[in-house]
């Protein structure tokens, strides 16, 4: 180096080294964050985890007095309701999704959009609420008298029809994923390029031929990873899902019988756990942050490839 | 011309089904939204807002300690998450090299996507058990690490708008990069970054899962950082899962406080949002 007699201003290059490093405490922050939930949830849980091992998967009991617990009936309530979610929500969302990018008026698209985004906004515990006083009353006598009638005679529409259930908790999660689904499942069908529709449409395709054939193809894997965002959501879902679901523990075909999912389950039993029951509530909640981190990776791999890099592109 | 009349005829059935589809979603808002206004507008009065709660059947009771909880549990909550999220979001937009961004982005969306009834176990273990007490603390805190990842995107991509001419003249003046930052980034994305504050808070003031781990409830107000506190979300669940005719009606009182809180903030947000897109 040549002295050039012109001394470095020192002070300002320390402040514009230590400026980065200071600011990526917020991201490590975060990184140590998700890292020490998993680690704490193992160290907690591992009281239970040691006691029963692999069969606290296939259990079916949770008895404080005897000390014997086990997930099985949360877990398989917790893929019931979340899987008769994406059915009912799906098909809500992407119709919505369609309507909103490819036929909607362009003044309706606007307003439209910001109200069914305004139901994600709504508080878990006030959807709750309006699903005891509301949607339970209307399931019970409605729908399950109607379902019950006509395929009663299957395994899966019988028995009391009482409203608060697995049909309850299935409706009101898919209610709660439709706002998360459709506004994805838009952002990728718009990033969908207009050529991939001009050429449909040159060939004498109609508008829904062009649908279906060429945009969502084309968005397939963005559109696939909107619905497992949205089944992310609906896994751990709490509130909503305890105020309607009935709070049993058993495991049973009919949706109509009252049940429970791991979230639903902590929930409304941790005012009662202590010891051991305490440590496999926590093995739950381990087993929910495990299984919501495998399905949110996923989505984000699946989303990011499209919406997210042509964003940003 | 048969099938051409058909695929047009199953063309529109399709059409037609997607805005149903859409009208069906518009539906389920319109409905939660009218009857939870109307029917909780109905039992807001002067005694919710001014009393505290009494047993079941007297009346005059009233939610004012839970509505002084829930703002010193989001005020707490939020003094916590709002500097670690823009400290996050200025690292993202602004410093790091590709790879750990795309790192610490993707940490920030599985932070998001982790489901806050886990967030309440993690903070009741890491503070509520060694403090052998529940505690309006604790909650803040599970609110705060529901909060960050919502702050530090937000703000991350309202950094990521201000144009980079802007940042190459403000180094052209000699400034340095921290400097640059502090006054012409962040103040270019202000809007973006107070949108993110209140996303974050419209969520967090609803989050009742992680407060039955760590603020538990108290009808006796705030009575110091490390004891229990009560919260609106809180009370309307007790009081909506309750027997009691009374308690029902202020769960819906309180439902209509919330949502009141939401809707103003969404629609602010959504105000703030369309003036920055037309102004630039």
């Amino acid at each position: 180096m040549i002295d050039t007699g012109v001394k470095p201003k020192t002070k300002t290059r320390l402040a514009d080294r230590l400026f980065p490093r200071f600011t990526s405490i917020g991201g490590l922050i975060i990184i140590a964050i998700l890292v020490n939930i998993l680690i704490i949830l193992l160290l907690e849980a591992w009281p239970a985890i040691s006691h029963f091992g692999s069969s606290f998967f296939g259990t079916s009991i949770w008895n404080a007095v005897t000390d014997v617990y086990g997930a099985l009936p949360a877990i398989s309530g917790t893929l019931l309701t979340s899987l008769l979610a994406l059915l009912i929500a799906v098909p809500v969302s992407i119709g919505a999704a369609i309507f909103l990018v490819e036929i909607a008026p362009s003044w309706i698209r606007e307003p439209a959009s910001f109200i069914i985004e305004i139901l994600a906004a709504i508080p878990s515990v006030i959807i709750g609420l309006w699903g005891i006083f509301v949607l339970v009353p209307f399931v019970r006598a409605p729908i399950e008298g109607w379902l019950g009638s006509l395929f009663g005679f299957t395994p899966f529409f019988k028995g009391p029809q009482i409203g608060y259930g697995f049909l309850a908790a299935g409706i009101i999660l898919a209610i709660m994923i439709i706002p998360i689904i459709t506004a994805i499942s838009r952002d990728i069908i718009k990033a969908v390029p207009a050529h991939q529709r001009e050429a449909m449409l040159a060939l004498g395709a109609t508008r829904w031929e062009t649908i279906r054939r060429a945009v969502l193809p084309y968005g397939r894997s963005g559109l696939v990873g909107g619905v497992i965002l949205g089944l992310g959501r609906a896994l751990g879902e709490t509130m909503a899902v305890t105020m309607v679901i009935g709070n049993a523990f058993k495991i049973s075909p009919s949706l109509f019988y009252p049940g429970s999912t791991i979230a639903s389950w902590m929930a409304s039993q941790f005012g009662e756990a202590s010891g051991l029951s305490l440590s496999a509530l926590i093995e739950l909640g381990l087993i929910l942050f495990v299984i919501t981190l495998a399905v949110n990776i996923i989505a984000r791999l699946l989303v990011w490839k499209l919406a997210g890099g042509e964003a940003r592109a | 011309m048969e099938g051409y009349i058909r695929r047009k005829r199953f063309n529109q059935i399709m059409l037609g089904l997607s805005g149903t589809a859409a009208g069906l979603a518009i539906l389920i808002v319109g409905l939660m939204l009218g009857y939870i206004l109307v029917h909780g507008a109905a039992y807001i009065n002067i005694d919710f807002l001014t009393h505290g709660a009494t047993a079941p059947g007297t009346p005059g009771g009233g939610m004012r300690n839970e509505i002084i909880g829930t703002l010193i549990l989001v005020g707490l909550g939020s003094i916590i998450a709002v500097p670690i999220g823009l400290f996050a979001g200025i690292y993202l937009s602004e410093f790091s090299g590709r790879r750990t961004a795309a790192g610490m982005r993707f940490a920030a969306d599985i932070l998001a996507g982790v489901p806050s009834i886990v967030v309440g176990v993690f903070t009741y273990a890491i503070l509520v058990k060694p403090m052998h007490s529940y505690s309006a603390l604790s909650a803040s805190v599970a609110l705060a690490i529901i909060m960050i990842p919502v702050m530090a995107r937000t703000s991350e991509e309202a950094m990521r708008l201000v144009p980079i001419t802007m940042r190459e003249a403000a180094l052209a003046l000699g400034i340095t990069r921290w400097r640059a930052v502090v006054s012409v980034v962040i103040p270019g994305a202000l809007t973006g970054i107070v949108t993110g504050a209140m996303l974050g808070i419209a969520r967090i003031a609803g989050e009742t899962a992680p407060l039955l781990f760590t603020a538990l409830g108290s009808t006796f107000g705030y009575n110091g950082l490390s004891k229990p506190i009560g919260a609106l979300p809180l009370q309307i669940y007790r009081y909506a899962t309750s027997p009691y005719k009374d308690w029902q009606q202020q769960a819906w009182a309180g439902a209509f406080l919330l949502i009141l809180l939401v809707l103003i903030i969404s629609v602010s947000v959504r105000l703030l949002t369309r003036r920055q897109k037309y102004g630039r």
